[in-house]
């Protein structure tokens, strides 16, 4: 049994909230790099230059690439030989956040009611997604999800004889309909299967796949390919003023599910995908 | 051609502005999103006094980043603006003549653009470290306790933006994915 204390876990969780929101990942930048190369548009190509530069801006001053920092997505990789020392690990991920999204000069968007809305002040609760692990080591991966792109997500139970076609058509129509809302180009990120939830947490696990990283499952790398063929000739574009880029990459996860139904859940996100990972 | 507007805006210069047209925005503007909005459709309501006068001015749908030491503002991008469709008829009709936010606005909004005289600027979202730039000074003139969402006066130089839908109805999101839409 491998001991790891709370104030590890706090410091990891502040920087990573930081690192997220001011640096854009690498993979990101190539692809909005390489859009811009095939951009049709001239307004579109100006949209894109601005991104790239806003993400350069951002990276040189630490600053956030978007002032929509974010609700905290905290995925939590535990492996089952790790033993939490000082406290609890949830306090401990709320009080990474809470340091993170104050001493990063982050923007505090939470509200602590749904209905009452009251601005916590301090960007907690994050949203905490455990998942138990083999070894001795606990992954932690901040995802910070602004709502103009979470906004616009969608889910549906289609039958299992919508089959395919049917998972094609809703996520095309669930895109369609987003429009210039979700700061395009976007990234998709899609799941398949499971149960209601199920389906909702692989779209958003699906955002974390590096973006030139295609599915290992034949069928879904070729629907992976597919979408984000049939998604570019939507027309929307870079800010939605009309283009070829209106999504980087679309990023597909499937579980197995039940005989009577076909979940199927679409997290849109902006180009802004931020994500940091680290293993204490 | 990028146009350059000052800021207060009258609704004659409104009219002379075109779905497509870049413009670089300078003067003040003011800031007001989610809770903003349904404090001041209130206000209007009980019949009280805006925290400013709407007539011939600019919002900006935006909640900041808070600022470093030693600067002005922290990244300060468009938020998406059909939250409040709701509550913009009201104030277009008081006078206000200019909106910058992004994404797609309901149909009563742009009547009322088009019946008063006023225009929908769109920004690049996700480019709030670059906006920054153009916002040179920045004063919470109402509603301190909703933090990011409270209203700001803000002054700009060269801030950014493109005429999205114009005071005769013209919307460049619809121009510009039909030209663009092969499926």
């Amino acid at each position: 049994m491998r001991s790891v204390s709370v104030g590890q876990i706090i410091d990891t969780v502040e920087r990573l909230c930081i690192d997220a929101n001011y640096y854009l990942n690498r993979d990101i930048m190539c692809a909005l790099n390489s859009g811009l190369e095939k951009e049709k548009s001239d307004t579109g190509k100006i949209i894109m230059g601005q991104i790239i530069e806003n993400a350069e801006i951002a990276s040189t001053n630490k600053m956030a690439i978007c002032q929509d920092t974010g609700m905290a997505v905290v995925f939590i990789d535990m492996g089952q030989d790790v033993h939490v020392e000082g406290g609890s690990i949830v306090q401990a991920v709320n009080e990474g956040v809470r340091r993170g999204y104050k001493n990063g000069y982050l923007r505090k968007s939470v509200v602590e009611d749904p209905i009452h809305r009251i601005n916590t002040g301090d960007n907690t609760p994050a949203v905490i997604h455990f998942e138990m692990v083999e070894g001795d080591s606990i992954k932690i991966t901040v995802a910070p999800k602004g709502f103009g792109s979470e906004n616009m997500s969608a889910l549906k139970m289609l039958k299992p004889s919508d089959g395919l076609e049917g998972v094609k058509s809703f996520i095309l129509k669930t895109v369609d309909n987003a429009g210039p809302n979700p700061c395009p180009p976007m990234v998709i990120g899609v799941g398949i299967g499971g149960t209601m939830e199920k389906a909702a947490i692989l779209a958003k696990k699906a955002l974390l796949r590096p973006i030139d990283m295609p599915s290992g499952i034949q069928y879904v790398k070729e629907l992976e390919e597919e979408m984000l063929e049939a998604i570019n000739m939507l027309g929307i574009g870079p800010g939605g003023l009309g283009g070829r880029n209106t999504a980087l990459g679309v990023k597909i996860e499937t579980f197995p599910t039940h005989i009577a139904g076909l979940p199927v859940a679409v997290n849109i996100s902006c180009h802004a995908t931020r994500h940091a990972e680290a293993v204490v | 051609m990028v146009y350059t507007i000052e800021a207060p805006l009258t609704a004659e210069r409104v009219r002379l502005l075109k779905a497509g047209d870049s413009v670089e925005i300078n003067g003040t503007i003011y800031t007001a999103r989610d809770a903003a909005h349904r404090r001041m459709a209130a206000m209007i309501q009980e019949g009280k006094a805006l925290p400013f006068d709407v007539k011939d001015q600019i919002i900006y749908y935006v909640g900041p980043c808070p600022a470093r030491e030693g600067e002005v503002i922290g990244s300060a991008g468009p938020t998406t603006s059909s939250r409040m469709d709701a509550y913009a008829p009201a104030l277009i009709e008081m006078g206000l003549t200019g909106m910058i936010g992004k994404g797609l606005r309901s149909s009563a909004v742009i009547e009322a653009m088009i019946k008063h005289g006023s225009v929908y600027f769109g920004a690049t979202g996700g480019a709030g470290a670059l906006i920054s730039r153009a916002i040179t000074a920045e004063e919470v003139i109402a509603f301190p306790e909703l933090g990011p969402e409270a209203v700001r006066k803000l002054t700009v130089k060269g801030f950014p933006a493109t005429v999205i839908i114009d005071s005769y109805g013209n919307n460049l999101y619809e121009q510009g994915k039909e030209r663009y839409r092969v499926i």
